[in-house]
């Protein structure tokens, strides 16, 4: 196992030296000069030439990278050209918000969409089958931000169920310990406030998870009704077991497998879901700071948060594969 | 894949038999319901698109009436009205212009582009493989929407650049689907046979292989126009993709945010105009996988 572990980092590398280059040369791909598209026509010369010395953009461009590679390493991610602060002290204010709001989702979608399926598989051909099928097309059919807007416009605007935004109400403060607002409501030891910011993250969150729980549920269906045909299956049927225990010991742990692989490829459609979400939510994590960067031609955020992003994904897919090999040995050797 | 490569050996063998892989799969899309109805949305979508100009002539981004602006359904405006009193339903119609329009240029442009890349990669193999298949990981490594996001972020907004970065980042799923049916097919009876009477590299891909991956190419790419049309519409949502006056359907929605509260209308109708026709390209999607490949179904 740990040899596996091993090998998959390695292979890590190159991807993540991919990744580097490409979030490297997405400034290059400005039009033009890309400091005057920054500042702006009306910039002044001396502004001009210090952002253009800070990034270094009078120098050959492979120095260019390998300087910007190792600041990156050294968890220097540049200066916002408007704020002119470091990217990264804003980057660990916003991130909590975002993890906070995509781990929800992500369980929220994971248990709904492979309760979803199973139920789908069991009752095959059901109207509980057919029906759920069918609202699982809609989900993956239908655009989040819109899903959000209506959810909104009926549950927060038209009756005042849940909260239109925010990760809080605004009369209540929270002393910052960890960032993530149901951890640091909980240390202070105020229910009141964990149960107001458990009210602001559902409906996000809810929304955030329909981006995976169709696709979930429709896989475990499939993966179900595969598995549901085995050999072993009907063994365990024939020896007599209750049903309930064939679904659980043997078909569900199987059918299982691949659906964890998926839940790690769809990460990415979480984080991306994130930017709308958190757009639409005014929820300030790192999504709605990204949206706001690249309405400013704020590059260093935008670089920052896609190179950030791709990594958190490029690492929670190396765990996902960990897991997956973990759980079903016959991978390892391969 | 036995049906599809055996029905074209067969077509082969003899070629003017009428009965071929096409219009079995047209039969067979035609007896699933999801084949039945995506077809239908997507018929009715397409008759939308090349009508509306026909069926109501005049520019959509002209017609602003202010005195009317906001209004609710009514028999006159079945979709109310927008924030400059222009007709929503002409508006959405002559949106699904612009939406098929993404879809298949994205679609066509990331296929084409991919599908060169699989055939290269699992053809030739070895070091061309490896970096290929590299280059594949890394685009892959991105969260989708952030990474198109990030184009049109730095080439700046518009209907181009939008259909430029949703198509990147489709490029690696189809390059994946046609490497693998290339490695599947490589060693076949009718490609080595090919090789041996000496045909050319280039010929045996373009003449032999890609003729026998088409069905999952096809379910890829119907699939795809779905997916291309919902990211375009995100980016035209968050303001990157067409600028206005386009009747882009993801801008209406934008467009109707501040008047979410008074106005739900101008959100709602371009949003379900978005669902049914992203619906109908993923049932037709679905019939199809059903149609041309039925090893993959599970009844």
């Amino acid at each position: 196992m740990a040899q596996y572990i091993i090998r998959r980092l390695f292979a890590l590398i190159p991807v993540l030296i991919g990744v580097s280059l490409v979030v490297f040369f997405l400034i290059r791909m400005i039009p033009g000069d890309p400091v005057i598209v920054m500042l702006g026509e009306r910039a002044n010369p001396q502004d001009i030439e210090r952002v253009r010395r800070e990034m270094g953009l009078d120098r050959p461009i492979y120095i260019q990278y390998i300087e910007w590679m190792g600041r990156v390493l050294r968890g220097d991610l540049g200066k916002s050209i408007l704020s002119y602060t470091p990217v990264m002290d804003d980057l660990k204010q916003r991130l909590p918000g975002t993890i906070e709001m995509v781990v929800a989702g992500l369980l929220i979608g994971v248990i709904c969409g492979v309760g979803i399926g199973i139920i789908s598989a069991i009752k095959q051909n059901s109207w509980i089958d057919i029906g759920s099928m069918f609202a699982a097309l809609i989900g993956v059919s239908m655009p989040i931000y819109w899903l959000a807007l209506m959810l909104i416009y009926a549950l927060a605007v038209n009756r005042k169920i849940f909260p239109p935004s925010a990760r809080l109400d605004v009369e209540l403060t929270v002393v910052r310990h960890t960032g993530f607002m149901l951890i640091d409501t909980l240390l202070m030891r105020d229910l009141r406030l964990f149960a107001n910011a458990v009210w602001h993250l559902i409906l996000p969150s809810v929304v955030l998870s329909t981006t995976i729980m169709p696709i979930l549920a429709r896989l475990t269906r499939s993966s179900m009704l595969e598995v549901m045909r085995q050999d072993y299956v009907r063994t365990a049927r024939a020896k007599g077991l209750a049903e309930q225990l064939v679904i659980i010991r043997h078909a569900l742990k199987n059918a299982l497998l691949p659906v964890v692989t998926v839940v790690g490829l769809q990460l990415g459609g979480l984080l991306g879901g994130a930017i709308l979400t958190e757009t639409i939510f005014s929820w300030p994590g790192m999504g709605l700071w990204t949206y706001r960067a690249i309405l400013a031609r704020d590059y260093p955020i935008v670089q920052a948060a896609v190179l950030v992003s791709a990594t958190i994904y490029v690492f929670v897919n190396l765990l996902v594969d960990i897991s997956y090999a973990y759980l079903d040995p016959r991978i390892r050797y391969r | 894949m036995t049906i599809a490569s055996s029905a074209l050996t067969e077509t082969e063998l003899f070629p003017r038999r009428s009965r071929g892989l096409f219009r079995d799969a047209v039969r067979r899309l035609l007896a699933s319901w999801n084949g039945r109805v995506g077809l239908a949305i997507v018929g009715f979508i397409v008759l939308v698109a090349v009508g509306a100009p026909i069926v109501s002539p005049y520019d959509p981004t002209t017609d602003s009436n202010l005195a009317r602006a906001r209004e609710g359904p009514s028999l006159e405006h079945p979709f109310g009205t927008d924030r400059l009193g222009r007709d929503m339903l002409r508006r959405i119609a002559h949106g699904a212009r612009i939406s098929l329009v993404v879809g298949l240029a994205v679609v066509s442009s990331a296929s084409a582009v991919g599908v060169v890349l699989g055939m290269l990669a699992g053809y030739l193999g070895g070091k061309v493989d490896t970096v290929i298949m590299r280059m594949m990981d890394v685009l892959l490594a991105f969260p989708g929407i952030l990474l198109a996001i990030a184009i049109v972020a730095v080439r700046g907004p518009g209907l181009f650049n939008t259909m430029l970065a949703v198509a990147i980042v489709g490029i690696p799923g189809y390059a994946r689907v046609m490497r693998s049916m290339v490695l599947s097919l490589r060693e076949r009876e009718f490609v080595v046979a090919a090789r041996m009477v000496g045909t050319r590299d280039r010929r045996i891909m373009f003449r032999h292989i890609f003729p026998n991956s088409m069905s999952p190419l096809i379910v890829q790419a119907t699939l795809g126009i779905g997916g291309a049309i919902l990211f375009a519409a995100a980016l035209g949502f968050l303001g990157l993709g067409a600028q206005p006056p386009a009747p882009e359907w993801g801008a209406m929605i934008s467009d109707g945010i501040p008047f979410l509260r008074t106005d739900p209308h101008m959100v709602f109708f371009p949003g379900f105009a978005i669902m049914i026709t992203v619906l109908g390209f993923n049932l037709l999607g679905d019939g199809l996988r059903d149609a041309l490949d039925p090893q993959q179904t599970i009844r």
